[in-house]
């Protein structure tokens, strides 16, 4: 780790409000450039008071031109807002082309909406592995909201619940077969539903095949007992107010995700889809699931890290004996197998752990 | 630290500024770029010179590339080099222009900060490998 730059004036420019600053960041966490962990580290104490939400959803759905409506809801009401817009990037050549920017005509020319396209470089889930690193450096510099926009292909996508306390999924109308192909995967992760382009012939179908869905999910979910979304009506805003009966003991309220239409390049909706948003943050604070949440994503990012970690300590240590290609060569040859080449490298660091 | 390795990536803001409503080339040179590897940022139509100071510096892009063909490149492209000053970032970012340019304005141009005028006709690949010579460092 010497000689690597610990970033203490970028930091400072950051935390002082400085753009130019909080940009340079974002692209050293996206870099992974030398000294970002550091970084990072640095600007965690600044984190935890934003209010993050995801927006996932199939192409097309709308989200980029109401993440600009929504951003610029909260600029009225005097709020400064970050957003990440993550797009995917080519197999082949690693390239990508940014567009979501395009839609962000609200907000052009206002500093304090901070909007940063993010490519997945890779990642298959569609959010790159920096996105939550930026997130706490949007968070450090003093963003109230943060908005995470991603392409919600599949299970996969289910990423964003790892940077986002809330999730609002886009649902177009029309798209009941895809609603039916989705339903393993996005759709469970949501804490909102929004029927986007709500003016358009279906609207109505697509809310009701969605309420539908939220019920027979509740059955599920109340059977799991995963405590994820919990089960079962929310106090005041149950959507049809159908209550499930689940009664483990758990008296507080639970969150039925809620169905929200909107038509997101006249703005119709988003006020109610932004109150929305606020009621699931009060829920989560009241419930003390927020914390719960925060603490189970930091679990998980410990964990990823030292995964991370160790699989680089492994490849240090396979290159040492020779590399992998040699020890593959043995195991073609039936001189060894892979189970005992795996026994052979790990020893020692069971040995060092043990001690 | 392998887990860790770099993953230094070229971002290019493509830019339309202006009235003009021509984005053809834009899009071509884009895509160029992302089957390049690049990171392309597409701005749009009509931008002003404020909403490109806005994208290129939230963006953080190492190559700014602004395409116009309208003629108003004397006014325009000064607008976002002050804009690019004013927060920092024209010392670190390579400033391209595409499009019509007459020779005595792209001496003009060149002496106020863009680092190469593409005209007409220029080959993709010129365009790429000027980029991958000349793109600052992050």
């Amino acid at each position: 780790m010497s000689g690597e730059p610990d970033h203490a004036e970028l930091v400072e420019d950051l935390l002082a409000g400085k753009h130019r600053a909080l940009a340079r960041v974002i692209t050293k966490i996206e870099n992974r450039a030398p000294g970002y962990r550091n970084l990072v580290s640095q600007l965690h104490q600044h984190t935890g008071d934003a209010e993050v939400v995801g927006i996932t959803g199939s192409p097309g759905a709308g989200k980029s031109t109401l993440v600009d409506k929504m951003a610029n809801y909260y600029r009225e009401r005097g709020e400064t807002v970050g957003v990440i817009a993550v797009d995917p990037s080519s197999p082949f050549t690693g390239g990508a082309v940014l567009g979501d920017r395009i839609r962000m005509a609200s907000n052009v020319g206002d500093m304090d909406v901070f909007f940063r396209s993010m490519s997945a470089r890779g990642t298959l889930g569609g959010l790159s592995t920096a996105t939550t690193d930026a997130v706490k450096a949007l968070d450090a510099f003093g963003k109230d909201k943060i908005l995470i926009e991603t392409v919600g292909a599949g299970q996969n996508e289910i990423d964003i619940v790892k940077s986002a306390d809330t999730v609002a999924v886009l649902v177009p109308p029309g798209s009941g077969d895809d609603v039916q192909m989705l339903k393993a995967g996005i759709l469970e992760i949501a804490d909102v539903f929004v029927v986007n382009k709500a003016d358009l012939d279906g609207a109505d179908r697509t809310v009701q095949e969605l309420r539908e869905m939220v019920h027979m999910q509740q059955d599920n979910t109340a059977s799991l007992a995963t405590g994820h979304h919990g089960a079962g009506s929310t106090g005041g805003h149950g959507e049809d107010g159908e209550s499930d009966d689940h009664d483990e003991g758990e008296e507080t309220e639970h969150w039925e995700p809620q169905i929200v239409e909107t038509v997101a390049k006249d703005g119709e909706g988003v006020e109610e889809l932004v109150q929305t948003l606020a009621d699931h943050a009060d829920y989560l604070e009241a419930s003390g699931l927020l914390e719960e949440k925060a603490r189970m994503r930091y679990a998980e990012e410990i964990r990823n890290l030292l995964r991370d970690d160790v699989g680089t300590l492994l490849e240090t240590e396979i290159e040492r004996r020779g590399g992998i290609e040699a020890f593959a060569q043995q195991v073609l040859e039936r001189e060894t197998d892979p189970y005992s080449v795996a026994d052979e490298i790990i020893g020692p660091l069971e040995d060092c752990v043990d001690q | 630290m392998s887990a860790d390795q770099e993953q230094q990536s070229i971002r290019c803001l493509v830019a339309k500024v202006g009235l003009d409503g021509h984005d053809r080339g834009a899009h071509v040179i884009a895509r160029a770029f992302r089957d390049a590897g690049f990171e392309v940022i597409y701005s749009g139509l009509h931008n002003a010179p404020d909403e490109i100071v806005q994208a290129a510096v939230q963006e953080d892009v190492n190559v700014l590339g602004i395409s116009i063909l309208s003629g108003a490149h004397n006014t325009l492209v000064p607008k976002i080099i002050d804009g690019l000053k004013e927060y920092d970032a024209f010392e670190d970012t390579l400033i391209l222009v595409g499009g019509v340019v007459p020779d005595d304005d792209k001496a003009e141009l060149k002496e106020l900060g863009v680092a190469e005028v593409f005209g007409p006709g220029t080959p993709m690949e010129e365009t790429i490998e000027f980029v991958r010579e000349n793109a600052p460092e992050r």
